[in-house]
């Protein structure tokens, strides 16, 4: 328990420092000057809400009711508290980090330390017709829902002070220089240089790389560094509330057009395309899981009817503002049948435990979509990007390079972040802890009663 | 006295309790159950993957009887509860020292009615 209450002292003298920052940005006047339109600012604050929602409740009732039932509170804890805490280290320095001056196209700096210059009222280049608050709390909920989704494959075995750390480290270290890359000013991989001029780079329009192959690589790190729940493979009990996980994944798929069409950061066309292309790669996702379920295992499953929306969802994320219908039906084909033979036949060979199949559905996923993206994205779609179908072969290898990257980058350094925070407190749950549950051992609360 | 404990399959509950009413039998305890006979299970499947379907979903009753009703009792559970098929269940007949009303503290026979 000494642990737990260290953490805690820790949280309560960074909401001080976080009061103190926050009393010191927000006087700050203005920086960019583009005309705001109300239109456009409306869409991407809902957007942003939209997003939200998808941590919690979407993912957490997704996952929650995969889990066995006296691990189903940790699992909801755990995405609140992703929500809460990165919330807090986004604003005050996690967007600056991610979208500030570039360094080196490595990273951004603090000169936005505590949303100082960030103003609510008029906007920056990232979005010249929308406040700059509304394009960073937007990009907020990004930042929360990628080390939310880690959450799948270590879930059921985790200790909770040891999570909180590592969520904190993980978003600073690992989420913050990849949006910078891909989406910063100047980023090593983005389609904007410093100045903010259009420059060959590898085209993600709403986080396929910096989103879902950034936390399917973690998740691997994670699944491999805790190592099996006992009685992986064949003696845990099944999911223990299906019809969470699908009112979870339908909400999912609700608040992805908020991660997708928002990312337009205007209510107009591009949205608009990017909106039909993400609701048909859901649902070709969802009939062909479905399909391969019913071909090789002889019924259509629940489950994998909700497992290939999600990967439909995932693998369009990318490809949303770039693909024309066309592009968003093969996406949809490829992301209910490519991840479907990772998590069936290659994870069971490979024997590491991602108990949610996080990095088989979002990791592999997610590399497909980007490089979808490159294959599929038309400039008849969107001016901002050509893939091979207009014959710009070299786009292919742009998001090729992209997903290297970006996988290489996570699966190292998460690795060695949970060795750093193992060192201080014992990540894994005891065999006792785990054999009892997460929900009574870490938080002293149970999800179900026997009597009323 | 006896108390009979009986494990079907869910659904034949409703047609087992019907059959125990005609008998003015209404006394009975049921809970849902897990368990195994003979039948093998149906193996769930995950993603692709089996989960061993070593227990079955059941039902389990409870009555506790006065000796004259222990023959109508079997009788309404082999009627109710048969489908002929692997899995049906059974009945077990056990003897009862006592039986105390919580209301009353009436005792014995007159306490099950």
């Amino acid at each position: 328990m000494g642990n737990g209450a260290k953490t805690a002292k820790l949280f309560l003298c960074a909401m001080v420092l976080v009061a103190a920052a926050a009393s010191c940005g927000w006087a700050d006047p203005p920086a960019g000057a583009g005309a705001i339109s109300s239109g456009d600012t409306a869409w991407v604050l809902v957007s942003a809400a939209l997003v939200m929602m998808m941590t919690a409740p979407a993912l957490a009732l997704f996952y929650g009711g995969l889990v066995r039932r006296k691990n189903v509170l940790s699992v909801l804890m755990q995405c609140m508290v992703v929500l809460c805490l990165v919330s807090v280290q986004w604003v005050v320095m996690g967007y600056s980090l991610s979208f500030g001056p570039d360094h080196g196209g490595v990273i951004g700096d603090f000169s936005w330390f505590g949303l100082r210059g960030v103003s609510a009222s008029s906007s920056n280049s990232y979005a010249s017709t929308v406040p700059h608050q509304a394009f960073m709390v937007f990009q907020m909920m990004f930042a929360v829902i990628t080390p939310a989704l880690i959450i799948g494959a270590f879930a059921e075995r985790m200790r909770f002070g040891p999570f909180c750390i590592f969520i904190l480290l993980w978003t600073t270290i690992v989420y913050d220089p990849v949006a910078h890359w891909v989406w910063g000013k100047g980023g090593i991989l983005s389609c904007l240089d410093a100045g903010g001029n259009s420059v060959k780079g590898a085209l993600d329009f709403a986080g396929g790389t910096v989103v879902h192959v950034n936390a399917g690589a973690a998740a691997l790190a994670c699944a491999i560094f805790l190592g099996k729940r006992k009685g992986f493979v064949d003696k845990l009990s099944p999911p223990h509330n299906l019809p969470f996980a699908v009112i979870g994944a339908g909400l999912l798929w609700f608040g992805w057009f908020g991660f997708n069409a928002g990312s337009a950061l205007g209510a107009n066309g591009l949205a608009t395309s990017a909106f039909v292309a993400t609701h048909i790669a859901a649902a070709v996702g969802g009939l062909s899981w479905g399909a391969m379920d019913w071909i090789f295992n002889r019924r259509p499953t629940v489950l994998g009817m909700i497992t290939g929306v999600v990967a439909g969802l995932v693998a369009i994320t990318p490809a949303a503002g770039f693909v024309s219908l066309t592009g968003a039906l093969a996406v949809g084909i490829g992301s209910g049948v490519i991840p479907w033979v990772f998590v069936s036949i290659v994870k069971v060979k490979m024997g590491y435990d991602d108990a949610l199949d996080a990095f088989g559905v979002h990791g592999i996923g997610g590399m497909w979509g980007a490089v979808a993206t490159g294959i599929f994205a038309l400039v008849s779609v969107n001016s901002g990007g050509s893939g091979l179908l207009d014959g710009n072969g070299s786009q292919v290898l742009w998001q090729l390079k992209a997903v290297g990257l970006t996988a290489a980058y996570s699966f190292g350094m998460t690795f060695g972040l949970l060795k750093l925070v193992d060192l201080v407190a014992t990540l894994r749950a005891s065999e006792h802890e785990e054999a009892v549950g997460l929900d009574l051992t870490q938080h002293r609360e149970a999800a179900y009663t026997l009597v009323d | 006295m006896k108390y009979i404990i009986a494990v079907i399959q869910p659904d034949r509950l409703d047609e087992v309790l019907d059959r125990l009413s005609e008998k003015e039998i209404h006394l009975v305890t049921v809970m849902p159950v897990m368990g195994r006979g003979r039948q093998k299970g149906i193996a769930e499947v995950y993603r692709s993957h089996k989960e061993a379907g070593s227990l079955l979903r059941k039902v389990k009753l409870e009555i506790a009887v006065n000796d004259e009703f222990v023959e109508a009792t079997i009788q309404a559970i082999l009627v109710g509860g048969r489908t002929g098929n692997i899995g049906d269940g059974k009945i077990f007949v056990l003897p009862m020292e006592e039986c105390i009303r919580i209301r009353t503290g009436e005792t014995g026979g007159t306490a099950i009615g």
